[in-house]
């Protein structure tokens, strides 16, 4: 058991790594926030200066503010449940004992390994394209007009390609749950005659809960910020189609320079992000606790 | 100390001294042909320069945009030599961030640039940026096509004339598409084509009070007859497509027609690259009879920012880079079809380089019809063919042009797009002071 000594030594040398961790978070966030309050941009520096809350006003009422966040929010909750449901099925997949298991597995989890951008360029130009597509010879060979899926389904094509991406970190996850579930259990049911559904329902899924949570809340925060694929494919277009909260950020950073504005969009997106984790932690974050 | 250490030492002393004598020159340039031609070709420079080494920061168009922006703008001080557009130019130049090319050398011939070409790249009659190579656009067609619609593509085509011709050389079973146009969404994409066709439909951005005019009727015309013609006799898929993707497409058949860049004119003749190379010919860009084409003006040129310390060393690799005795390199070891075009009065007089590139004579004249000073039908207050040259076009560009692809897509009707484009623009016009 810890003394009061040993306790205030433990603070005393945990102190330093707490504080660059708070500086280190706090700094950039404070800048953010000073700059969402200033009219600043560097190609037209003549009309820099406080300006009150005009730019959280500005970004609020851009056209492509709203078809933004529900962007945002459809590509964070259609991923979650393609890879959370893909998942739990590769998941028991993979568990069963097939020949070349190992090579299987490798192949599920390789999409995981490839950089966001080159994948979204090999789903852009060989597998999505209208004219040399994968899926466009497929259409052709069955004799059916290729489909144009950035301009006709942008956002889902944009779902597509990221839950490609992260359906193998979710299969991982759960596979791993799955393989430490008690076998002996699972024959005890067999034999009292449940069904497999039945099984699966009351045995599989509550044992995998605490991994599907994890799967939840660890994508939730990296899809808040999906950016590359839709930079790549669609450009946040056509019009607003596929445009997300972090790529509206990036348009009013790097091509329009309101540095103001986008600063406002950055904070109106650490808000929602902390909505959304909110909401996340109240519905499965429990899981966590037992 | 022995010998060998002994001379190990004294020869890395000459090195170190040599290198810190030599000035290292940062260049940032972009990705395409003539570019990464040049970087193999520095040997000629570096070797009548010995106190200069050349570092290259090459990156592509959209990302360079980006970073010499950010860096002009904030002070960066990153590079001493920049690769811009005619967009960047009078922008710079006018908020000090550029310097004058007044020391470029005394064999220099700056008279013999395109006037064109140096009107676009000039403030007050000074030259900020001398230009690498310079382009305008045209109409690149298939010969064969044509014929075989029963059509003789004139010099100088009026728009009707090329929706008809496009719609007749249209079949989807053959996947032969009438024409390419470019669609993707960017300032430097679908709106420097649809900016450069809608002057000939006598459309402008502004009025000269800089009140926003999508909602005249001549951009309602522009822009239907541009959506109407692209869903008849356009692409699958055509919103995605900028210059590259075009080039492709036209490069392997699939394309009657193709109005872009001047430069993509050596890509389609060339029998290494394009299917269709001996079938190709040029027209100008069309018009509507009101006085102007649909062609832009544009230079992809060499910059020293304000802020370099070696401002000597890097006008006389921007002298090097786009002089006359440049384009004698090139030619002798690849070629007169390989030179970077659009530039120099003089190359459009040399006998072997027209025998070299049939669309020369076109080329020229495309350049020279283009006016980034008087660039519309009624008057702006704006200089650029294909863009406003105010910092604030970049995003607008960009944000017009995504409303336009929509409007192509058949995600947004034409009315909706421009009804749009007039709100964000007024609303960017008046944020940025133009509009009291």
């Amino acid at each position: 058991m810890a003394t009061r000594q040993t306790q205030t030594l433990a603070r005393l040398m945990l102190a330093p790594s707490v504080l660059a961790l708070f500086i280190w978070m706090i700094v950039p966030l404070a800048i953010t926030l000073w700059f969402s309050f200033q009219q600043y941009n560097p190609l037209n520096p003549i009309r820099d200066g406080f300006v009150g809350f005009s730019n959280y006003a500005l970004f609020y009422s851009n056209p492509a503010f709203f078809q933004a966040i529900l962007n945002t929010l459809l590509i964070v909750g259609s991923v979650l449940l393609i890879t959370v449901v893909g998942g739990v099925l590769l998941a028991l997949l993979l568990d069963q004992p097939i020949f070349g298991q190992g090579f299987v597995r490798i192949l599920v989890i390789s999409p995981f390994f490839v950089m966001p951008p080159v994948a979204a360029l090999v789903w852009k130009n060989m597998i999505m394209h209208p004219s040399y597509g994968v899926f466009a010879d497929m259409a052709r060979f069955l004799g059916v007009q290729p489909v144009d899926w950035f301009a006709q389904y942008p956002l889902f094509s944009v779902i597509i390609i990221v839950a490609w991406q992260w359906l193998p970190f979710a299969t991982l996850i759960l596979l791993t749950s799955l393989q430490s579930l008690d076998g002996e259990q699972m024959e005890a049911a067999e034999m009292d005659g449940a069904s497999f559904l039945s099984r699966f329902w009351y045995l599989t899924l509550p044992h995998m809960s605490r991994a599907i949570t994890v799967v939840i809340l660890i994508q939730t925060i990296f899809l808040l910020s999906v950016y590359a694929e839709i930079l790549v494919t669609t450009n946040g277009g056509p019009g607003y189609a596929s445009t997300n909260l972090p790529f509206l950020v990036y348009q009013k950073a790097s091509l329009e320079f309101k540095i103001g504005q986008a600063s406002a969009g950055g904070i109106i997106a650490v808000i929602l992000a902390n909505i959304v984790a909110f909401f996340a932690m109240r519905a499965v974050g429990r899981n966590l606790d037992r | 100390m022995n010998l060998k250490t002994f001379l190990l030492g004294t020869c890395s002393a000459v090195v170190i001294a040599g290198f810190a004598q030599a000035e290292t020159l940062t260049i940032a340039t972009v990705n395409n042909g003539d570019m990464v031609r040049m970087q193999t070709l520095t040997d000629d420079f570096t070797k009548a320069n010995p106190d200069i080494q050349l570092e290259w920061v090459t990156l592509e168009e959209n990302v360079l945009r980006e970073r010499v922006t950010t860096d002009i703008a904030t002070k960066g001080g990153q590079y001493d030599v920049m690769t811009i557009g005619t967009y960047e130019v009078p922008i710079w130049a006018k908020q000090s961030w550029l310097l004058p090319l007044d020391n470029l050398g005394a064999d220099y011939d700056a008279a013999d640039i395109i006037p064109a070409i140096a009107g676009g790249l000039s403030v007050d009659g000074k030259l900020y940026a001398a230009p690498f190579y310079g382009e305008s656009s045209f109409i690149m067609y298939r010969k064969d096509l044509m014929e075989k619609a029963g059509l003789t593509m004139p010099d100088a085509p009026t728009w009707e004339f090329v929706a008809d011709a496009a719609r007749k050389m249209t079949d989807r079973a053959a996947e032969i598409n009438g024409v390419c146009l470019r669609g993707k969404a960017g300032w430097g994409e679908n709106m420097a084509f649809l900016t450069a066709m809608s002057n000939s439909f006598g459309a402008r951005w502004f009025d000269e009070s800089w009140k926003p005019q999508f909602d005249q009727p001549e951009w309602k015309n522009t822009l239907q007859f541009y959506v109407d013609l692209m869903k008849d006799a356009g692409p699958v898929g055509a919103s995605s497509n900028g210059f590259n993707e075009n080039l492709a497409l036209f490069q392997q058949g699939k394309c009657g027609m193709w109005i872009d860049a001047t430069v993509a004119a050596s890509f389609v003749s060339n029998p290494k690259d394009s299917t269709v190379a001996d079938k190709v010919g040029y027209a100008l860009a069309p018009d509507t009879g009101l006085g102007k084409r649909g062609n832009w003006l544009w230079a992809w040129s060499l910059a020293v920012p304000a802020g370099t310390q070696k401002a000597e060393a890097a006008q006389k690799f921007v002298s090097w880079a786009t002089s006359k005795a440049y384009l004698d390199l090139v030619a002798s070891k690849e070629g007169w079809a390989n030179v970077p075009p659009g530039t120099r009065s003089s190359l459009y007089a040399n006998a072997e380089y027209q025998k070299a590139a049939p669309f020369a004579k076109m080329t020229l004249d495309s350049i020279n019809s283009a006016d980034p000073t008087k660039p519309t039908v009624k008057p702006v207050p704006y200089v650029g063919v294909q863009f406003v040259a105010i910092p604030e076009f970049q995003g607008l560009g960009t944000t017009v042009g995504q409303l336009f692809s929509a409007a192509l897509a058949g995600q947004m009707t034409v009315d909706d797009a421009l009804k749009q484009a007039q709100d964000v623009t007024t609303s960017t016009m008046t944020e940025g002071g133009y509009i009291q």
